[in-house]
């Protein structure tokens, strides 16, 4: 049979279909190009507007704020990239900072204080960059007064002026009722027990230094402790971490014991340095505890991972323990392991009421006068912002602001 | 492994052993793991205070030419050499000087700290509209506020806890003791993870038990 060649027809939808793979080709690296976002040449989009620089206020010459209305093109999937900031001291713009695509402020505080700047910020685009608009000349100063914080001066002031007025009013001798203290009445138990036991007192004053407002109140406790401790002749047993500790608390043992008439009885082992080093400090408290077996434990001072160690131990020995600190942290610890614990600012205020000092005493009524404003702040501003949320009018929601504002503070 | 690192392992296991060994009771392997922590403690403290306050904050800065403010470290080591005349008993009253300007200095510069963070920011705070929001949101709201109220209450000195002003002050130490017992509960678990991490050094860094 011969061989039939076919039809030049047959070649037609080939052909096509060849002629297509350039079209295809050319389509996929547009295509390409489109979702890379490469090689896709950009008109210039429009420049950031508006820009405006101005000193920072309320602060020391530290800061130029920079502000601009976003370019027309910044939207999603449109040509602009991101801003640059440009400043200028003299005539030569150097760049400060490129910011992300929607930034429309930044604060430049790469600057010196009194200098002139001038500024002018770019559209990145894939092109390149448009730039906006020099601002005038503006320098960073430095303002004395912070308006910002003048709701915080005027409570302060008033709560100072308070304590102030206390303290001269029990300077007269005029008598400033302060309620007791559940832990205070136990301090006397406390060291009786250890009197009829005929063993030591030991008295931990926390880790932290003499500055710390807590070893001052632990301190001041321990005044009045060490009165007891001398009247009755019985052991007291401190070891201290900090050397100024040391140092007050001997200095505070010695006044006791002058002041009970038996300055021969002090000596200065009562208070012994151990080490700064936390743990150190603890394992040679937790040592002196299961050996010399004191009576009562007192724990008053600024406490951190320790607190729960010491409690414990002392717990294990049987010893009566009061504990005290404003640590909000260590407080379950003591609250769980401790036969008295007094909370917070009771340690400040059983130091008042045991020193009986007007300038304590005075300290702790001021305070007092700013909780009460805090309380009635608490109710007033939830009344108000409750009936602003169910329409009460336009004065609640007026006054829950000025709630807000007033103890809010900004810097 | 080398000599000195496994020597180094060895050191700390033990004296790990040894701290822990106090669960059971007192004994000389805990005295003496005990004298070595307090005494290598002690003396690195001193060490450290030395070279950092000593050396670095007052020898090297009043002794730098350059130095603009070389007479400001003087100051602390005046009040320094103060601290040390109580060594002395007819000047001993001087050592009192360094400590009134520790604690007057700390307190006057804490003051304003603490009023912010600890009183204004927390009443502004605690100013919320109490009916607002789902369900959760108004307990959320009632506690922050009344529980905030109520701690105040508890915290306020000039008054007897008797009466109403005793019933707020009771749902205050409610208040607060529903918080110190989320917080034991929380650190309990933090203590447990160091714990673990010494486990996990005897077990696996000593005894090579667990890799």
């Amino acid at each position: 049979m011969r061989s039939r060649r076919p039809p030049i027809a047959a070649f037609v939808p080939s052909l096509f279909f060849l002629s297509l793979i350039p079209f295809i080709f050319l389509t996929a690296v547009a295509q390409s190009d489109l979702e890379t976002g490469e090689n896709i040449a950009f008109a210039p989009p429009e420049p950031p507007t508006g820009v405006i620089a101005l000193d920072h206020v309320y602060d020391c010459g530290e800061m130029i704020d920079i502000s601009w209305t976003l370019s027309a093109a910044d939207t999603a999937g449109g040509p602009v990239t991101g801003y640059e900031i440009f400043r200028a001291e003299a005539d030569s713009f150097v760049s400060v900072s490129v910011l992300p695509l929607g930034t429309n402020t930044y604060s430049d505080e790469k600057i010196i204080a009194g200098t002139p700047y001038r500024y002018r910020v770019a559209a990145l685009y894939t092109g390149g960059a448009v730039l906006s608009e020099i601002t005038p000349p503006v320098s960073a100063g430095t303002e004395i007064i912070n308006w910002n914080l003048l709701n915080l001066f005027v409570i302060g002031l008033f709560v100072c002026g308070a304590v102030i007025y206390y303290i001269t009013h029990a300077k007269r001798g005029k008598k400033l009722f302060i309620r007791k203290i559940a832990g205070l009445e136990a301090i006397d138990e406390a060291i009786g027990r250890a009197t009829e036991m005929g063993r030591p007192i030991l008295f931990v004053p926390g880790i932290n230094d003499m500055d710390d407002v807590q070893t001052i109140a632990g301190i001041t406790i321990l005044g009045k402790v060490a009165q007891v401790v001398a009247a009755y002749d019985i052991k007291i047993n401190m070891p201290v971490s900090r050397s100024l500790v040391m140092t007050t608390a001997r200095e505070t043992i010695k006044e006791a014991y002058i002041g009970a008439g038996r300055p021969d009885a002090y000596n200065d082992d009562m208070v012994r340095y151990v080490t700064d080093e936390q743990f150190g400090y603890v394992a040679a408290v937790d040592g002196v505890m299961v050996r010399e077996k004191p009576a009562t434990c007192f724990y008053l001072g600024a406490f951190f991972a320790e607190s729960l160690i010491l409690a414990e131990t002392g717990n294990s020995i049987g010893a009566i323990q009061i504990a005290g600190t404003a640590q909000p942290a260590q407080l379950p610890f003591f609250v769980a392991a401790c036969d008295y614990t007094l909370i917070g600012e009771e340690l400040f205020a059983a130091s008042a009421y045991l020193s009986n000092e007007p300038k304590q005493l005075g300290s702790l009524k001021g305070q007092d006068v700013g909780k009460f404003v805090a309380m009635a702040a608490i109710i007033i501003g939830v009344i108000a912002a409750t009936l602003a949320e169910f329409g009460a009018g336009s004065f609640f929601v007026e006054l829950s602001d000025i709630m807000h504002k007033l103890f809010t503070v900004e810097n | 492994m080398g000599f000195w690192e496994i020597f180094g392992v060895w050191l700390a296991a033990l004296l790990t052993l040894g701290i822990i060994s106090f669960l059971y009771r007192d004994n000389a392997f805990y005295k003496a793991c005990e004298a070595i922590f307090v005494g290598i403690s002690a003396g690195y403290w001193a060490i450290t205070y030395f070279w950092d306050n000593l050396y670095r904050k007052f020898y090297l800065q009043v002794s730098d030419p350059a130095g603009t403010e070389k007479y400001v470290p003087w100051i602390g080591f005046v009040l320094g050499i103060l601290m040390l005349t109580r060594l002395f008993k007819k000047i001993g009253w001087l050592s009192r000087w360094p400590l009134a300007f520790i604690i007057g200095a700390t307190a006057g510069l804490y003051m304003m700290t603490y009023f912010v963070s600890n009183a204004m920011v927390q009443i502004s705070a605690s100013i919320l509209p109490v009916f607002e929001g789902s369900f959760g949101d108004i307990i959320t709201n009632l506690l922050v506020s009344g529980g905030t109220f109520c701690g105040l209450v508890y915290f306020f000195f000039s008054k007897e806890h008797k009466g109403v002003f005793g019933g707020a002050a009771r749902v205050g130490i409610w208040v607060l003791m529903l918080t110190f017992g989320a917080s034991f509960g929380y650190t309990v678990m933090s203590r447990m993870s160091l714990m673990l991490g010494r486990l996990d050094f005897l077990f696996g860094d000593w005894l090579k038990l667990i890799k």
